[in-house]
């Protein structure tokens, strides 16, 4: 039996009739291909399916895609669209890029997203506030230093944008 | 991985809702942020047959003052909750506590009503709830009723909510002139839930004396609870290191803790004892400093 | 190198990572094929037990299920899971794909069940019904060898798989000449890798063309398509591997699995694409686990601290069937046990123990952590028994530099090393006097501060064939596009660690073009010629030589067409920023570009030089490198709760020269930090019923951000001999080097009480009870896991 959703995904609306246990994590990545959101656990703790709704971070393993009906949702396809992209990588994604914050790039996205919402709420973060931000999202490649390293960057970057 | 298929509600009014979970009973379960809910659904530990999702009821997402007290919608996130004004003011212990549950991502969607209904031994709000004497409301289609905390916890995840009530919100007295109050906990490296977890708030008198101490406890035993007996030895007394270390000993005096493949018994209690020490210390230390 | 060096050694930024951090990569479960169907498998939820019987019938008849199949139905049709190790009198143990009429761990595959999607197919899963008949389970490894233990395996006289001996030197001869035996019983614990990518497979069928496409989650594309082809018995040039972008792998899929062989049947058999996604819970139960091994070592030692000889007997837990490199994986401790220390009277014995549980394999490091723990904890206990400071007991054994290449009492031969050189840059960056004289200070106030070292030495640049049993070298075919672009196809399938960025910088290089002229392909198995993986720190060392060497082929062959058409003698000319100059007269040059061309339109070329760029090198190395370091951990012990604080990480690796300095910092970083997840955190739990309790991440911690803190890393360079670059491997340094500095440590800060050694993983508690030696109370009630 279907239900009927109506919400916003990287800036465009999506109407989709679906199974009321549809996860939202398979609706974004089966019915939309936005295959950036990743699966890494079925118990809510890795955050490779992290993304934004409603501009904060959620688990979106751990949500029905009918609790999304009405919400605006981030995936990682869409940051580059965001405003503080300035048209090229969001300044979180490029940090990755520049402070070598990724290996395998499975955690990334998510591990991104969580940052992109620390530095909404906490423009100037300490390094314990970061990692304490980043506490939902494993990562097993990098030992999270340079993950650090790069949210400092993007931190910085936007830091002097707004100057 | 995937959840087993259900009927869904979405009801807009608490009304509709509880008419829904009178109509379906045992057979329905309430889905807030579903930050419990979803992972157990996905397990198949959980194969509720109806699915009433209260989201949508904005009335319960709210955090208010009434009367003195501090009023907290059940559908109030643990952001909501760790990132309020008027709770950092009120009742700082809860938003010191909710600030420590699971990882950002969880804090944004679950919800103190959800938590509190779901009942974990290990979750972090009942230490809190204790520790404030906190009224917890419950609604159903014959009206409401209020649970005081120290009668809400029965057992392993089993509260005195029955089967078609809903919890609305939670109620939370002022506290009194020069209190402080400390959340501590031990947490279960895998999970982050508390292996020992205390709650903890002082008042002091004029001259400087303990008038009275609360201490919640959870994590440790099958259900969350008060250590009357620390309490009690604290109470009237000047407070030093060793009244402090004395009444930390008997926190978990009298009860039988939880034992598994985290921690043993006797590791629980020796590390409830030491947290509740720890979160003594950092709430007179608030106290005297009068910042509550 | 004959050109000017522009971009090795510099810390270039990834090639990779723009699509990674968009999220437009592909990982195999990011790919969808029309008409595709979804394969799951049903598992024993018993270690061991008997498959009475398996009644598919009422999941077939479910909505959206197209096909179930049992052991029957795959009867001839798959092979076994290959082994590849072959040990001298080694009992069978081989894994069938879906159980026969026992099932021997608790995950292994009982019936397949194919739907049309993911949901359909999971509610499919519960209607299979199969009637077990449980069994004994073997669990404890000093059980499993009693003479009265149930078997593993019904008709095996004993659950030993195989006992390896190696004996060096004249081992009587020391202990007897000794003043002292310090003895040391030690578990490496069984871990699980945890790559954040739970494994993928999707497989689909060309009828047509008689054609098989496998998109795995692999490290070793090659051997897979090998494997499969024989597995199937389907021919191996119609079958097709590719392995697109891996979320980690951590030697968890160097292998071959029940999963991929199922679905190139399904894929075959109902000739549709046919998907397999693996959960987490199914990836702690049924992808390989690691180590689990458990050492009794002793050492003759001298008053003055002199290791006169060693004995150490370990026990691998094997698990209960032979994944791909299974039984040879406790062999590599065996090779390594003696570390980086003059120890030439030596005698190891490894018995390799059958049980109920997956089977262990290579997990990052491989062998090598285990050896180097059991000596690095060793070489502790006898300073503190000694009363030696444990840096000057090392400096005392390491052979000297001029000692290389050193033959170990192990048959291999160290290529190059400055141990000392290691240890005291690690002293010097640690401030490690200063910490001694702080410790001290902290003692007499009741706290507990620890100071552990580490000296590793690990065997890398795996390897030369003779020592490995599918081949050990690599492979790459480079050519250089008429447009001048370079195409650099590499039998390597690095997943992570970032060598389409090293590698064009050698090829780069070595050819005088820019990063970005080069494309890097990998992973492709009817693109890039046959490769042997990445595993075991040799992508580098073996497959970037392979390029490096090929480049060389190309280099000269392009000098020879320059000289031809600049009258020079190719001798004098050099290839640097597209250009071909003499050496004699720089002005007098000729572009890249222009003798490409050539090369191509074949009109003025030399006599006896073929049209075309292209060229192919298989790069046999002569021997394995040996990497080596020294870790200092600095902690401090919550007397009260037994928690420990990491204060302070100092790593000195020396993998010799750095290609791209960035690459390597992450590769360290990483690999201290899942030594973190070893040394305080991680084990897999079975119950003595052989049910895994730590089978989640809710019960499973590995390290996350706020577990860590920052990590100093520094370098010694000593260029090993074996390969013309010079380089080494670094991609298990960190779980290999670290995880004893941090046990060290701890058992360093608990020296007060007395306490000589502590099993891993240190978790609070068993830190706290070293301490208050509490007894246990047994009263608990048993909580539900959640």
């Amino acid at each position: 039996m279907g239900v009927a959703i109506h919400l916003q995904v990287n800036g465009k609306s999506c109407q989709d009739e679906v199974e009321p246990r549809l996860l939202l994590v398979h609706y974004l990545r089966e019915h939309l291909g936005l295959t950036g959101t990743h699966v890494g656990c079925e118990t809510s703790l890795c955050g490779a399916c992290t993304v934004l709704v409603d501009g904060r971070a959620v688990k979106s393993c751990s949500m029905l895609a009918v609790q999304a009906d009405g919400a605006e949702i981030t995936t990682i396809e869409g940051l580059t669209s965001t405003p503080e992209a300035n048209g090229g990588l969001h300044p979180v994604q490029e940090g990755f890029w520049e402070k070598h914050g990724l290996q395998c790039g499975y955690c990334t996205p998510g591990m991104i997203l969580s940052a992109v919402e620390l530095l909404r709420e906490n423009p100037s973060p300490s390094d314990a506030q970061i990692r304490r931000a980043l506490a939902g999202n494993l990562c097993r490649c990098t030992g999270y230093q340079h993950i650090i390293e790069a949210v400092e960057y993007a931190a910085k970057k936007l830091r002097a944008r707004k100057r | 991985m995937i959840p087993a298929a259900f009927e869904y509600f979405a009801p807009k009014s608490l009304d509709d809702a509880l008419r829904l979970v009178e109509r379906h009973g045992d057979e329905a379960k309430l889905l807030a942020g579903g930050q419990s809910l979803i992972p157990l659904m996905k397990l198949r530990l959980s194969v509720p047959r109806y699915v009433v999702d209260i989201g949508r009821i904005r009335s319960l997402r709210s955090i208010r003052e009434e009367g003195g007290w501090l009023v907290i919608g059940a559908l109030s996130t643990h952001h909501d909750v760790e990132s309020s004004e008027m709770v950092r003011l009120m009742a700082p212990l809860l938003a010191e506590t909710a600030s420590e549950i699971g990882d950002v991502q969880v804090r944004n969607r679950g919800t103190i009503g959800g938590s509190l209904s779901h009942s974990d031994p290990a979750a972090d709000y009942p230490a809190a709830m204790l520790a404030l004497d906190a009224q917890i409301v419950a609604a159903s289609s014959s009206g409401t009723r209020t649970i005081h905390a120290s009668e809400f916890f029965l057992d392993l995840m089993t509260t005195q909510l029955r089967p078609g009530e809903i919890l609305t919100e939670v109620r939370i007295p002022r506290l009194p002139e020069r209190s402080g109050s400390a959340y501590r906990k031990l947490h279960q490296p895998a999970s982050g839930f508390a292996l020992a977890g205390a709650a903890v708030r002082v008042s002091l008198d004029e001259v400087g004396k303990i008038a009275s101490a609360a201490i919640g406890i959870t994590g440790v035993a099958v259900r969350p609870f008060r250590a009357s007996g620390a309490e009690a030895m604290l109470a009237g007394k000047k407070p030093s290191p060793k009244l402090l270390a004395d009444a930390s000993e008997k926190v978990a005096d009298g009860v039988e803790p939880l034992a598994d493949i985290h921690a043993s018994a006797a590791y629980r209690r020796a590390a409830a004892s030491v947290y509740a020490r720890r979160a003594l210390e950092a709430a007179l230390a608030r106290a005297e400093g009068e910042k509550g | 190198m004959a050109t000017a060096t522009k971009l090795i050694g510099k810390p270039i930024k990834r090639k990779e990572d723009p699509r990674l951090v968009q999220g437009i990569a592909h990982y195999v479960d990011d790919l969808t094929l029309p008409g595709m169907l979804h394969l799951g498998i049903v598992r024993s939820p018993y270690a061991h037990a008997r498959v009475r019987s398996v009644d598919v019938s009422k999941a077939l008849a479910a909505p959206g299920v197209v096909a179930v199949l049992t052991a029957e139905d795959v009867q001839g049709a798959i092979a076994p899971i290959p082994c590849a190790a072959q040990i001298p009198d080694m009992k069978p143990a081989p894994r069938p794909v879906l159980a026969t009429n026992e099932v021997r761990f608790v995950g292994e595959g009982v019936a397949a069940v194919v739907a049309a999607d993911r949901y359909a197919l999971r509610d499919a899963m519960d209607l299979v019904e199969v009637d077990y008949e449980p069994l004994p389970a073997v669990v404890d490894l000093e059980k499993a060898l009693r003479k009265d233990s149930p078997r593993v395996h019904d008709g095996l006289a004993d659950n030993a798989a195989y006992h390896w001996a190696l004996e060096g030197g004249d081992v009587k001869k020391a202990f007897k000449q000794a003043d002292r035996v310090v003895k040391l019983r030690m578990l490496n614990q069984r871990l699980i890798p945890v790559a954040m990518e739970p494994r993928a497979v999707l497989a689909q069928y060309d009828r047509g063309d008689n054609r098989l496409t496998l998109w795995s989650s692999s490290q070793i594309p090659h051997i897979l398509r090998t494997q499969i082809a024989a597995m199937l018995n389907f021919p191996e040039y119609g079958v097709y591997v590719i392995v697109p972008e891996v979320g980690g792998g951590f030697g968890s899929k160097l292998n071959v699995y029940p999963e991929e062989a199922l679905a190139c049947h399904l894929a075959i058999k109902l000739e549709k694409p046919v998907k397999w996604n693996e959960g987490r819970r199914e990836n702690f139960l049924s992808t390989i686990h690691g180590r689990g091994e458990s050492c009794d070592m002793e050492l003759a030692v001298k008053r003055d601290g002199t290791i006169l000889g060693m004995r150490a007997r370990v026990l691998a837990d094997l698990g209960a069937y032979y994944q791909l490199l299974t039984p040879l994986i406790p062999t590599l401790t065996g090779l390594m046990i003696c570390g980086c220390y003059r120890i030439q009277n030596l005698s190891v014995e490894i018995t390799g123990v059958l049980t109920n549980k997956m089977a262990t394999d290579a997990y990052r490091g491989a062998g090598r952590p285990e050896a180097t723990y059991f000596v690095e904890r060793a070489m502790d206990a006898v300073a503190a028994e000694l009363k030696i400071d444990p840096a000057e007991l090392r400096r005392k054994n390491f052979p000297k530099p001029k000692d290389f290449p050193y033959a170990t009492a192990t048959g291999l031969i160290y290529d190059t090393a400055n141990y000392q050189g290691a240890l005291e840059l690690a002293l010097k960056k640690s401030g490690y006097k200063a910490l001694r004289r702080q410790q001290a200070a902290l003692r007499k106030k009741g706290r507990l501060l620890g100071i552990g070292l580490s000296s590793y030495v690990e065997i890398c640049a795996l390897g030369p064939s003779s020592a490995m049993p599918a081949g050990g070298w690599e492979s790459a075919t480079i050519r250089i596009e008429p447009t001048g672009r370079v195409r650099v196809l590499t039998g390597s399938s690095p997943h992570g660690q970032g060598e389409e960025t090293s590698f064009s910088q050698i090829a780069a290089d070595m050819l005088g073009v820019g990063l970005d002229d080069v494309i890097i392909v990998h992973g492709d198995t009817s693109a890039v010629p046959y490769g042997i993986g990445t595993f075991g720190s040799r992508t580098l060392a073996v497959g970037g030589t392979a390029i490096y060497r090929c480049c060389e082929k190309l280099r000269d062959k392009l000098l020879k067409i320059a000289g031809h058409l600049m009258q020079e003698d190719p001798a004098k000319l050099v290839l640097r920023a597209k250009q071909i100059v003499s050496k004699r007269d720089p002005k007098k040059s000729i572009s890249f570009a222009e003798t490409v061309g050539a090369a191509y339109t074949a009109k003025t070329l030399p006599p006896g030089v073929e049209p075309g760029l292209e060229a192919t090198h298989f790069y046999e190395p002569s021997n394995f490198t040996f990497p080596f370091g020294t870790h200092v951990a600095v902690v401090e012990v919550d007397r009260e709760t037994g928690e420990v604080k990491l204060v302070k990480y100092v790593a000195v690796d020396d993998c010799g020269n750095l290609i791209n300095p960035l690459l390597v910092e992450g590769q360290v970083q990483g690999g201290i930090v899942q030594s973190i997840g070893q040394a305080m955190l991680e084990e897999a739990v079975y119950d003595d019923q052989g049910q895994l309790l730590t089978g989640e991440l809710m019960d499973y911690a590995i390290p996350r951000a706020a577990d860590v803190p920052k990590l100093e890393t520094f370098h010694t360079v000593t260029p090993t001999p074996v390969n013309p670059m010079g380089v080494k491997g670094v991609g298990e340094a960190g779980t290999i080097g670290a995880t004893p500095a941090l046990v060290n440590a701890v058992v360093d800060a608990l020296a007060p009480f007395g306490v000589r050694h502590l099993d891993m993983p240190l978790k609070r508690e068993r830190v706290w009870k070293a301490i208050h030696q509490a007894p246990s109370e047994s009263a608990g009630r048993p909580r539900r896991s959640k």
